[in-house]
């Protein structure tokens, strides 16, 4: 018998299936965003309202066609800008007005007695209508925070010159389960509860409005 | 003479594809991979703010979904006013706190602090709604929160 040679398959319609296969994923694909802004709620028990002082106090609040009024730094409050909003937070938190006991060391603000005494003291208030449109929310939240970063970020690279980081990469690096080494971990907690000790962010936001 | 005649005109020769479905293979091998599965269909609109202070949600099975927007076009007999969707199905405010106690209880117990709510509403939405789910939120004790946006300039929303 002569051996017959076994036909080859044919795999000309491979192409087809796998393009099949390729447009389904294409078309079900939705790259999901799993980035956002962290924040942390205050807890529901009522405590007694510390005791501020006026000129430690930021006060913003966002109307409901999304404008921006602030009182700070003992005027009796202005309408701003967002695009001016981080600048005017980084002066305010930066300012080191404070003397003796409150006084404040690495500030590198105007040291003007009617604004913040320093960043821990210095409170950031927002107050927002219900009107107000998701998205300012989002883009307010945005600039405060990147306030509060812009100056964690120099107070991290003044402490810590050989770390090669600012606080930002070195909160990215201690939260990226990559970084499995144990002391280099332990190392990154340590500077960044540091500076955030320095420069606690604090923000408080109250009720928002009804009209 | 017949030696350097060229054989039957100019035909081209076909292209040849036999490397296509590889190519093709690797195009849909990334997409596999690449793609997450969406687990909730959206009834509501759901255009997400975007910002660049932006940290990133470490696990994603240690985190809550809350939706909010205005229905989408199909449900547009459900009204205009934004709505909360939790799961599959659109929902009134009173309803976050059962769904946080249901995640919850699905998770085991020593992952429960850890677990964030990611709210995930609509640029277009009211703070009025967002401050009602914060509350509820408060209530229930969940206090980690994400404001889940897109990646871009805030100045621009």
């Amino acid at each position: 018998m002569a051996k017959r040679a076994a036909p080859e398959v044919n795999a000309g319609s491979m192409a087809d299936i796998a393009f099949l296969l390729l447009i389904f994923f294409l078309v079900t694909t939705t790259i999901e965003t799993d980035s956002g802004l962290n924040r942390k709620l205050p807890p529901m028990e009522e405590t007694e309202p510390p005791i501020i002082k006026e000129k430690n106090i930021f006060q913003l609040s966002v109307n409901k066609n999304d404008q921006l009024f602030l009182k700070a730094n003992g005027n009796d409050g202005e309408v701003v800008e967002l695009k001016n909003l981080r600048e005017l937070a980084v002066a305010f938190l930066d300012n080191g007005g404070g003397q003796g006991d409150e006084a404040c060391s690495f500030c590198r603000g105007k040291k003007n007695p009617s604004s913040s005494d320093n960043p821990d003291k210095a409170i950031i208030s927002l107050q927002n209508d219900r009107q107000t449109k998701y998205k300012t929310y989002i883009a307010v939240q945005n600039e405060l925070i990147a306030a509060y970063n812009q100056l964690r970020n120099r107070e991290f690279q003044r402490l810590y010159p050989n770390s090669g980081m600012n606080f930002e990469e070195a909160n990215k690096a201690y939260n990226d389960p990559r970084t499995t080494d144990a002391s280099v971990k332990e190392k990154l907690k340590e500077r960044l509860e540091a500076v955030k000790a320095l420069i606690p962010q604090k923000l408080s936001e109250a009720e928002p409005k009804s009209n | 003479m017949s030696k350097f005649k060229k054989k039957k005109g100019g035909d081209l020769p076909a292209v040849n594809t036999a490397s296509l479905p590889d190519i093709v293979f690797m195009l849909l091998f990334f997409f596999m991979v690449a793609t997450v599965m969406r687990e909730n269909t959206l009834m509501i609109e759901n255009k997400l703010p975007q910002a660049n202070q932006v940290e990133k949600l470490a696990k994603k099975d240690l985190v809550m979904y809350i939706y909010a927007g205005k229905p989408s076009s199909q449900y547009r007999n459900l009204g205009d006013q934004p709505r909360i969707q939790l799961n599959d199905k659109l929902a009134n405010v009173s309803d976050v706190r059962s769904f946080i106690r249901e995640e919850r209880a699905s998770k085991r117990e020593e992952l429960i602090p850890f677990l964030t709510t990611a709210l995930k509403v609509d640029s277009e939405a009211n703070m009025g709604l967002v401050s009602d789910i914060k509350q509820e939120l408060r209530k229930e004790n969940a206090l980690k929160i994400n404001y889940t946006t897109r990646q871009g300039d805030a100045l621009e929303n």
